[in-house]
């Protein structure tokens, strides 16, 4: 059954692949278009390896995008001091870059997943701003100035392909042992540290996981974006990943995606507001959370009318009595 | 050995202006156990208050700060009727993020109000007092007795009143609370009240002591405010008093002390405040003054 997922999920993603690729083939969308498309492709690559630690393991991450970071210095580093074709360094970039921020991962999360909960939250909320700093200061990453001209790689292709990669493996993942295992911790870490699991191991695992993802996330960033600065990967970013994952659902990857795609279309189409675009955006969150508690979807809100609203026939009898 | 107990002093002024945000962390998390991050940003509202009292409205410093404080209890206690009762009973997570929903609406509609830019607050021209070389100007003294005074009556009236007391049951175990006949949602406002009205007098104070206005300006303050109340133990209000004056004295060293002999310690200055939050949390993971509770299963 979950191969079958898979297959199902690899030819939903050929399918959209075409079309995208046939759209911008043909000119329907402009650069500016494709331009978004990988923006949100690249936040997906992002809110999925955030939804691994944060919505299976259940513990809050405030500094996902200090990983980003990292892979993004590093795989431009990699590619600016490199003179090899464009098909053997960018990949090498990629993977150096998404291994290095796992590296980080584990190191940060040796001490860090001692502590649980909002404190969790608040450590890696301190590790990713110290992150930031640290590119902000050091001779190599050019400081405040941060990088530019990294060659321009990434393009739509590639980051679709790396998308799907980072999909299929993560689910591949989550349903096998280890990630049951990860479910169990997060369902109940007493329990499952009691039938032996070393729930310190896993914990690590995941979150350095989560880390080599978002280290490629952020090569890929570096590389379509060319310029990059310690600015960019902020307090501010972490809390765009984590709206994503917590509004596409805990512990759901394909929730995490169609939100990721979702708030990127939102924010492309509030534009229109402009510089009442972040007002309207963050009421639209604030509503979306509360509807949410209040256990209101688009099934319940039908299904309140349709008791509400009179059928035509009542009204039609209501009308006979003169009502 | 000047340069240090100017640094003392600077520590001590900057110290109790996130002590006072912090109290506002504080007793949230200690009664709804939310991470309040529009918290910094309704200081902003309150700094912006005391510019438009000032410049607009023509009223002395006094006035605006006291103006500030009605607009942001009030604030305060919408923000929570409106956007955090709704999401009482749900997974925490949810409120974080409409935490963070509040935090960009404020900044977004004071950018729409008051524009992106940077405004200079009217300063005031204050002859600093002299003590021998040093120098202590009367906004850090202002500044430091203000704080000072407010949270003893803040620590008098917690334990001492019946309200106060009603807040330490809520925060113990609010359920308990609610069947011994308190209101936890009054209690809940009320905290919100306090809290708002503590932060906008610690936002007047921030942008006396640096004067400028802008709409980010919460942003970083908070975070810091936030960090002296986890460093203090969160939910205890004199470990925000504690945490707030321990990161002010970092700061101002790291900044002050420090770079005379390493001039790139100011670059580094947050990354120390950070690395001694990580190094007091892995040490005590409750904070400083935090009771250590074990987990039962």
């Amino acid at each position: 059954m979950k191969s079958n997922t898979t297959t199902k999920f690899l030819a939903i993603s050929i399918i959209t692949y075409a079309i995208l690729a046939a759209c911008m083939e043909t000119g329907v969308s402009n650069g500016y278009i494709s331009g978004i498309i990988v923006s949100i492709l690249i936040n997906i690559i992002m809110a999925v390896s955030l939804a691994f630690v944060t919505g299976y393991l259940g513990e809050l991450v405030l500094g996902h995008a200090g990983f980003m970071g990292i892979g993004a210095y590093v795989s431009a580093i990699i590619t600016m001091n490199m003179d090899l074709p464009m098909f053997i360094e960018f990949p090498l970039a990629i993977i150096c870059g998404g291994i290095f921020a796992a590296l980080v991962g584990i190191l940060i999360g040796i001490p860090a997943l001692r502590l649980r909960g909002d404190y969790l939250g608040i450590i890696t909320l301190g590790f990713g701003e110290i992150i930031r700093i640290v590119l902000n200061n050091l001779k190599i990453t050019n400081g405040a100035q941060g990088l530019s001209g990294v060659s321009s790689y990434s393009n739509f292709t590639i980051t679709f392909i790396v998308v799907i990669l980072t999909i299929v493996v993560l689910y591949k993942i989550i349903n096998s042992r280890q990630g049951r295992v990860v479910v169990a911790i997060r369902e109940n870490e007493i329990a499952a540290d009691c039938v032996g699991i070393s729930t310190f191991y896993y914990k690590t695992m995941a979150f350095s996981i989560a880390a080599l993802f978002a280290g490629i996330g952020g090569g890929l960033y570096a590389h379509y974006h060319t310029v990059i600065n310690p600015t960019s990967f902020g307090f501010t970013l972490s809390i765009e990943y984590l709206i994503i994952v917590v509004l596409g659902g805990m512990g759901n990857l394909f929730g995490t995606i169609l939100a990721g795609i979702i708030l990127g279309v939102l924010n492309e189409a509030l534009r229109g507001f402009s510089e009442y675009r972040t007002i309207v955006y963050s009421l639209v969150l604030i509503a979306i959370m509360i509807s949410r508690s209040k256990g209101i979807t688009l099934q319940t809100i039908k299904s309140k009318f349709n008791i509400k609203l009179p059928t035509k026939k009542q009204r039609q009898e209501f009308a006979s009595k003169g009502v | 050995m000047e340069l240090f107990i100017q640094q003392i002093i600077n520590g001590l002024h900057i110290g109790s202006i996130y002590a006072l945000i912090a109290l506002g962390y504080t007793m949230v998390y200690g009664i709804v156990k939310l991470i309040n991050f529009a918290h910094g940003d309704v200081m902003m509202v309150g700094a912006y208050t005391a510019f438009v009292g000032i410049t607009v409205l023509d009223l002395s410093i006094g006035m605006a700060l006291l103006l500030a404080v009605i607009v942001c209890s009030v604030l305060g206690v919408t923000i929570e009727k409106i956007a955090y009762k709704p999401l009482r009973n749900a997974p925490r997570m949810w409120a974080l993020i409409t935490a963070i929903g509040v935090s960009f609406f404020l900044q977004s509609l004071i950018m729409i109000l008051f524009g992106a830019g940077t405004k200079p607050f009217p300063s005031f021209a204050s002859s600093p007092i002299k003590i021998g070389n040093l120098q202590v100007s009367q906004i850090t003294i202002v500044s430091v007795a203000i704080a000072v005074i407010l949270m003893v009556f803040l620590e008098l009236f917690i334990k001492k009143t019946r309200l106060g007391k009603a807040m330490r049951a809520s925060s113990e175990d609010s359920q308990a609370a609610s069947l011994m006949g308190i209101s936890v949602n009054r209690t809940i406002s009320l905290a919100f009240f306090i809290g708002s009205a503590l932060a906008a007098i610690g936002g007047v104070l921030f942008v006396v002591a640096y004067p400028q206005v802008k709409p980010m300006m919460g942003v970083m303050p908070g975070l810091k405010a936030f960090i002296a109340a986890v460093l203090g133990g969160i939910g205890i209000i004199p470990g925000a008093m504690l945490g707030g004056f321990t990161l002010g004295f970092i700061e101002s060293f790291t900044k002050g002390f420090v770079s005379s002999f390493w001039p790139p310690a100011t670059l580094w200055a947050d990354a120390v405040l950070f690395s001694v939050l990580i190094i007091v949390l892995l040490i005590k993971p409750t904070g400083i003054l935090g009771k250590n509770i074990r987990e039962k299963v």
